[in-house]
């Protein structure tokens, strides 16, 4: 398991990072950080490994997000059941999602817009259905414990969220080694060809899609139990479908550490903002909009990606220094 | 119970209603067309242009039936700048770049409006909005009407711009065969450039057509764009026929939803359509492109 180390260090050194920090501001950023990082992973299994980019995967933030505080509020499920049930009810989302989509072949620019539309909807229905609080939302009522799921400190939390982005570290590490993985990049990469050598590529989509739409899910049902509070300018806004996005290629379509590297840089850029500009509607969403036309413009492998080239440019650099096989390799 | 004097005017509303959809979707359709990818900065676009109007009125005094022709040009230039100067050289010649970089302008001109007007809805008020014409069986809105004949005249002078002048054969020539027209000495980002531009400009004669019976808010666009997008599938991406007829059976459909459901439910009813053509026929009613 040679794959794993790498994940096991960045976790080890991110989990004792409350025993040094007291700080709840600090922790309160790193948890939303790592909330962000998971959504983000999620739109990478579907984006970035397979190729399909999915502008509204706030349709699934959102659904595991309501579904969890739904559940709770309107017919007293206990949390760690309500947390699963959002998860399984976003996966569902999914599915019916890709069905809708990949069996009648939609693609690319036809793709982009039905998940953007899709989300759109979601929206408009959670803001005036009853069942949603329409207007005013689905607030929580407080009552720490283990059984509700709800922790006075913010370490718990942190290490909650840690554990799950753990898991989607690994879970991505391990699709990336499969044959599904493979598969899923033949796709991302020529559908029609990897068709041609047999690939069942609908079938592979559909896959992507299940586990994308419960990773991003995910983040959004620990989004309820966090905040307490969910609306449909929350759940299905326009700030977690960019951020779902945008952390991933920021820090690296396609690669493991990508949305974590990425969630953290974005959540920065957000933090600076408020600095300097104060907390004004709509600044931090004009950063990540022109953050992410910048980083396609001019890094569009993002922050690994254009680590791995400079890396490989230095080597290169210092080519007649090198041993003769290192420059063969590197040339 | 449903007489001819209810149905007859919500089917005429819905046609004139549909005229403005029309430009905006024919803005889109364009753009399709050339750069085979959808704008989804158009929203945004429109948005911007509805304030751009608005202010011409309360700071310049302008009437929006003037200051489309200040405004049409200027979004012709802000769309040409746009593909010419960020998305063209921030895409590498990526589809799926392309689709990010305008997913970003859009996001980064919404929130800027948000930022600088926050979200406030605004409207004029012009001494012809309440006026109506008799048609007989029922009272039109005399916006509306100049709304639908207006853009009746673009749509036809974009044909004629399309069909019989040099730059309306450059970007056909590059819609069909892009390597083919730069052989023959096209320059390609150009022309996609005034493709942008045309389709921005689209945007900007629907934003002073729509403002004496409209309001303008940061996010007025993205209701148009739902619309507008689910109009473009329906008359097939990349045909201008298709986005006016398509244009006009939703503004009717919009209309006469409205009549048997209720406001608020006239969106869902739309993005239902929506939903059904991309399953049914994604290449749309007069597809040109599969």
């Amino acid at each position: 398991m040679k794959g794993l180390f790498p994940i096991i260090s960045v976790l080890a050194g991110l989990a004792v990072v409350p025993l040094v920090a007291h700080s709840n501001v600090t922790l309160n950023f790193l948890v939303v950080a790592l909330m962000i990082a998971l959504a983000g992973q999620g739109w990478n299994i579907l984006g970035g490994y397979g190729g399909q980019y999915s502008f509204g995967h706030a349709a699934f933030f959102g659904t595991g997000a309501y579904v969890t505080a739904i559940l709770q509020m309107r017919y007293g499920v206990n949390a760690w059941i309500a947390f699963a049930c959002g998860i399984a009810a976003s996966a569902a989302l999914g599915a019916f999602l890709g069905a809708l989509t990949f069996r009648s072949g939609l693609r690319g620019s036809y793709f982009a817009l039905v998940t953007l539309a899709f989300a759109e909807v979601l929206r408009i229905i959670a803001s005036v259905a009853p069942i949603t609080g329409a207007g005013v939302g689905t607030l929580l009522k407080l009552d720490l414990g283990v059984r509700t799921l709800q922790f006075q400190s913010r370490a718990v939390f942190y290490w909650i969220i840690l554990a799950l982005v753990g898991i989607s570290l690994v879970a991505t590490r391990l699709i990336e080694r499969s044959r599904f993985g493979v598969w899923l990049i033949a796709v991302r990469e020529n559908e029609d060809a990897a068709k041609a050598l047999g690939v069942n590529a609908n079938g592979v989509k559909m896959a992507a899609m299940l586990i994308s739409a419960a990773m991003t899910a995910t983040a959004g049902c620990f989004y309820a139990q966090y905040f307490l509070f969910v609306d449909s300018g929350i759940a299905y806004g326009t700030w977690i479908s960019i951020q779902a996005l945008l952390t991933p290629i920021i820090g690296g379509v396609g690669t493991v550490f990508g949305p974590l590297l990425g969630a953290l840089v974005v959540k920065l850029l957000g933090e600076c903002a408020k600095l300097l500009a104060g907390d004004a509607p709509g600044l931090d969403l004009i950063i990540y909009g022109g953050v992410l036309v910048l980083v396609i413009w001019f890094v569009p492998r993002g922050l690994i990606g254009g680590l791995l080239h400079l890396h490989s440019l230095i080597l290169r650099r210092s080519g007649p220094a090198a041993p003769p096989m290192e420059e063969a390799r590197h040339g | 119970m449903l007489s001819s004097t209810i149905l007859v005017p919500a089917i005429l509303n819905g046609l004139l209603i549909g005229a403005i959809y029309a430009l905006v979707a024919l803005g889109l359709t364009l753009i399709y067309g050339v750069l085979h990818i959808i704008n989804f900065a158009h929203g945004a676009l429109l948005s911007a242009a509805l304030f751009a109007a608005f202010f011409a009125y309360r700071l310049l005094g302008l009437d929006p039936y003037l200051a489309v022709f200040l405004l049409a040009p200027a979004f012709f230039a802000i769309g040409y700048a746009l593909q010419r100067f960020i998305i063209g050289p921030a895409s590498h010649g990526d589809d799926r770049n392309m689709l990010l970089v305008t997913l970003g302008i859009s996001v980064v001109i919404e929130n800027v409006l948000l930022y600088a007007f926050r979200a406030d809805t605004r409207t004029i008020d012009m001494p012809y909005a309440f006026r109506t014409i008799d048609v007989g069986v029922t009272f039109l809105a005399v916006p509306r009407v100049v709304g639908f004949i207006a853009a009746f005249a673009v749509t036809l002078a974009l044909w004629f711009v399309m069909t019989f002048t040099d730059t309306g054969r450059a970007i056909r020539a590059v819609a069909k065969e892009k390597l083919g027209a730069q052989l023959a000495g096209i320059d390609v980002a150009h022309v996609y450039a005034v493709t942008f531009g045309l389709g921005t400009a689209c945007v900007a004669i629907a934003a002073c057509l729509l403002i004496p019976s409209y309001y303008v808010n940061p996010s007025v666009g993205d209701a148009f764009v739902l619309v507008a997008f689910t109009i473009v599938v329906l008359g097939g991406m990349g045909s201008v026929p298709g986005a006016l007829i398509g244009a006009l059976l939703i503004g009717v459909a919009e209309s006469l939803s409205g009549l048997f459901l209720g406001e608020s439910l006239g969106q869902i009813g739309i993005f239902l359509i929506f939903i059904f053509v991309l399953l049914v026929r994604p290449s749309g009613l007069f597809g040109a492109r599969t």
